[in-house]
């Protein structure tokens, strides 16, 4: 900006000294890069009693109990755990080039379509030896979760826990509420409510994912398991009368929705369930987390999204599950390996949910009897579902649904009369999208 | 209040000494011959670092840029990158619901800076020449939006928009059901909710320009046009705003830029939800993050690279133009 000299602004021209210095910095600069580089990896090569590990639970609660479970491992192995931990959303905005560059032994991960296609893109280390010797801890459905497309396993599930309707105990007993279980008790208990001077739904989708929820829930209510996974697949059209049916349920409920949905946070609509202003929260259990009084947690409780064609009543819970994975080479194989055995046993998920208790077990040989109230309805409900779904961005590509969809549903949500041209639009950038694999 | 509030890259060049070359001043009268072997080392290397880094940084990122914006790439390893021709741009001009919004979400922001706060902030300036008392104080104030990240600047006036618990729908009671006034989530306001964040810091930015132009202004126009007879308006119309030539054009730049790359305010206010769509967002959430279309975001980029040049060519050709006749 030499343009200021003319209006007076002090602009000495810069002597040879300062000019050098400046030089003197760029050399500085390049001599940085190297570093930059370096900061990857945790660079303990080839010791064999560390293994690293990259995680994403920047989290208090969470941090504090893996750091727990990698004590334990330490003093019965003897291999140290050394933890590399990044903020929950960087590490998931930076997993690509982190997978390509000199990642961790092993690093935190979902199951689901963002595991596979990691593992499609030999990103990660199958782990068939781990699950030899872990595969009697877990569920089949836990198993079908962590496989990749080629059939190898890939990942080992620490906990998980499930998506459903949040209500509070105390307002459905003031007001002779009951859980609606079909779709047209749903209805009419919305209609209810609305009478009795309560939001019926709370609702926050300014972080543009929660709108997925209320979809996945409605969607495999109403089409069925099989057909969700198709179309989160890119393999259905999103014009399909199945989906405009989705919608047409999805616009009889969204006047029952809080307000202003799109500017309000997670978890801004939960703190409406706390103040008891509204009756019911389509969410994960992590909405406990608001509840910081112990008495109005013991209140919270949830139940299965209502059924909507009897074919598939209640089958389907989405069941979000957290867990490891390998690398593609890690340093420490042998020690990761033992590490990985040691997260897929009944003993380590305990440890972890002893410091959170929003979540469940992912093995069903853990310990429940120290779980709340909540943990084991939780528990039973996925230990009785006949599928499991992950979440809409877990179950299909990123990059469809934080482009395409997040935005797609935020609109939907303020303008329910656009469906048409919306799905079109959603199906026209799907097929892009889904082609260019 | 010097250069450095031009946030001119080239203008920082202070950084922390780098050994003892002390160059001896002797008169070069431009003939290479007289250039001792270590002057010419110095000046190779200090024209050629900078160029090296200069061409690395900008000019090979760019045209790679460029050159993906042809291809489809999940940016893991270099044999996935398909040559797609020009389908990214009919994608893109054609299905993508939010590329014309981004694109006039840019242009309303650039409209909404230069006709609002740019006058606002050149009435503070010529306030605060006044001399008045306090005129520092003021000065301060008036520019400390500036000082702050956007990014605070946005995440503070996040809390004041907030539909619930924010301080507008709390004082006018708009957070009841029934009267809600959604400025962050509503398409119909909240460009307009951001763009008062927006404008707040930028007529700071604009008033220390202008006020560093007004110091310039040689005070015996003013005597002349005072004796002439001439009241303040007329003093101003007729000469101070003919003098400041020089600051309205880098005015007009800066403006520019600012619309073009304003991001980070939007960002963390709604991350471009409905309704606040720009372009420099649209190439982040295609690039960054797990979705890594890096060729869909990379045809964004050039087209936001294309509006910018088309935008600052003219005014270089205008500059160079002005400079070869003086």
């Amino acid at each position: 900006m030499h343009d200021l000299s003319p209006s007076g602004l002090s602009l000495t021209a810069p002597s040879r000294r300062t000019l050098l210095r400046g030089v003197g910095g760029a050399a500085l600069l390049g001599a940085g890069i190297p570093l930059l580089s370096a900061c990857g990896g945790s660079g303990t090569a080839a010791d064999p009693k560390t293994v690293s590990l990259g995680s994403n639970s920047s989290d208090a609660v969470p941090k504090k109990a893996y750091a727990e479970i990698y004590a334990t491992f330490t003093k019965k192995s003897g291999i140290k755990v050394d933890v590399n931990t990044k903020d929950h959303n960087t590490f998931q905005e930076q997993i690509n080039s982190y997978l390509q560059g000199t990642p961790d032994d092993v690093f935190t991960w979902f199951a689901g379509y963002r595991m596979q296609f990691f593992a499609s893109k030999k990103l990660a280390t199958p782990i068939d030896d781990v699950w030899q010797k872990i595969g009697g801890n877990f569920p089949e459905a836990m198993k079908k979760l962590s496989k990749g497309e080629d059939g190898k396993y890939y990942f080992v599930p620490l906990y998980t826990y499930p998506w459903a309707v949040f209500y509070r105990k105390s307002v459905f007993a003031q007001h002779g509420y009951q859980v609606p279980t079909t779709w047209d008790d749903f209805v009419a208990l919305c209609k209810r409510m609305q009478k009795d001077g309560l939001v019926p739904i709370a609702f926050g989708d300014k972080d543009a994912w929660p709108a997925m929820g209320t979809f996945d829930q409605i969607n495999f209510r109403t089409n069925g398991y099989d057909f969700h996974v198709e179309l989160m697949a890119g393999k259905a059209s999103w014009t399909d009368p199945k989906v405009r049916k989705v919608f047409d349920h999805w616009t009889e409920i969204l006047p029952y929705h809080q307000e202003g949905a799109v500017g309000r946070t997670w978890q801004d609509a939960a703190q409406t369930l706390v103040s008891k202003k509204a009756g019911m929260y389509l969410l994960g259990t992590f909405v406990g987390q608001q509840f910081t009084n112990k008495a109005d947690l013991d209140d919270l409780d949830f139940f299965a999204f209502p059924a909507i064609d009897p074919q598939f009543g209640q089958d389907t819970v989405e069941a979000p599950t957290d867990g490891f994975m390998l690398s593609k080479a890690p340093k420490n194989h042998e020690g990761a390996i033992k590490l990985m055995e040691y997260l897929g046993t009944p003993e380590a998920e305990q440890i972890y949910l002893k410091a959170d208790s929003s979540v469940v077990a992912a093995s069903t040989k853990a310990d429940t009897s120290s779980y709340t109230a909540l943990q084991k309805k939780s528990f039973e409900m996925i230990s009785g579902a006949k599928s499991l779904t992950q979440f809409m961005d877990r179950d299909s590509r990123p990059d469809f649904t934080s482009t395409v969809m997040q935005p797609a549903l935020q609109n939907f949500i303020r303008n329910p009369k656009n469906v048409d041209s919306i799905l079109s639009s959603i199906e026209r950038q799907k097929k892009t999208i889904f082609a260019s694999a | 209040m010097s250069t450095d509030t031009t946030k001119s890259p080239q203008a920082a060049p202070v950084v922390p000494p780098a050994g003892t070359a002390s160059v001896k001043q002797r008169p070069a009268h431009g003939h290479g011959r007289l250039l001792t072997r270590r002057d010419r080392i110095t000046l190779g290397l200090m024209a050629g670092v900078p160029t090296i880094l200069h061409v690395a940084l900008v000019w090979l990122t760019a045209l790679a840029s460029i050159a993906l914006a042809f291809t489809s790439w999940d940016g893991i390893g270099f044999d996935s990158i398909k040559w797609v021709g020009l389908h990214n741009y009919t994608e893109l001009f054609t299905n993508n619901p939010q590329f014309w919004p981004a694109v006039e979400h840019n242009v309303i922001w650039f409209v909404v800076l230069i006709v609002l706060p740019t006058p606002f902030g050149l009435f503070l300036a010529v306030q605060l020449d006044k001399k008045i008392r306090f005129s520092r104080v003021y000065q301060t104030a008036f520019f400390l939006p500036v000082v702050m990240s956007l990014a605070v600047i946005g995440f503070v006036w996040q809390l004041v928009y907030n539909p619930d618990t924010g301080l507008i729908n709390s004082l006018i009671g708009a957070n009841k059901p029934g009267h809600y006034i959604d400025w962050i989530g509503d398409p119909d306001l909240n460009l307009w909710a951001i763009l008062v964040a927006a404008s707040w810091r930028h007529a700071g930015y604009m008033m220390i320009l202008y006020l560093a132009g007004l110091k310039s202004v040689d005070p015996s126009l003013r005597e002349a046009s005072a004796l002439d007879g001439a009241n303040e308006w007329q003093t101003f119309k007729n000469v101070i705003f003919p003098t400041l030539r020089p600051t309205n054009t880098v005015v007009l730049v800066v403006t520019i830029i600012e619309a073009l790359r304003a991001f980070d305010l939007v960002f963390v206010f709604n991350k471009g939800a409905q309704g606040t769509e720009l372009l420099s967002i649209l190439v982040t959430n295609n690039i960054i993050g797990e979705s890594s279309r890096i060729g869909y975001g990379s045809a964004i980029a050039v087209v936001l690279l294309v509006i910018s040049l088309a935008v600052i060519i003219p005014y270089l050709i205008a500059t160079f133009r002005k400079e070869r006749r003086a």
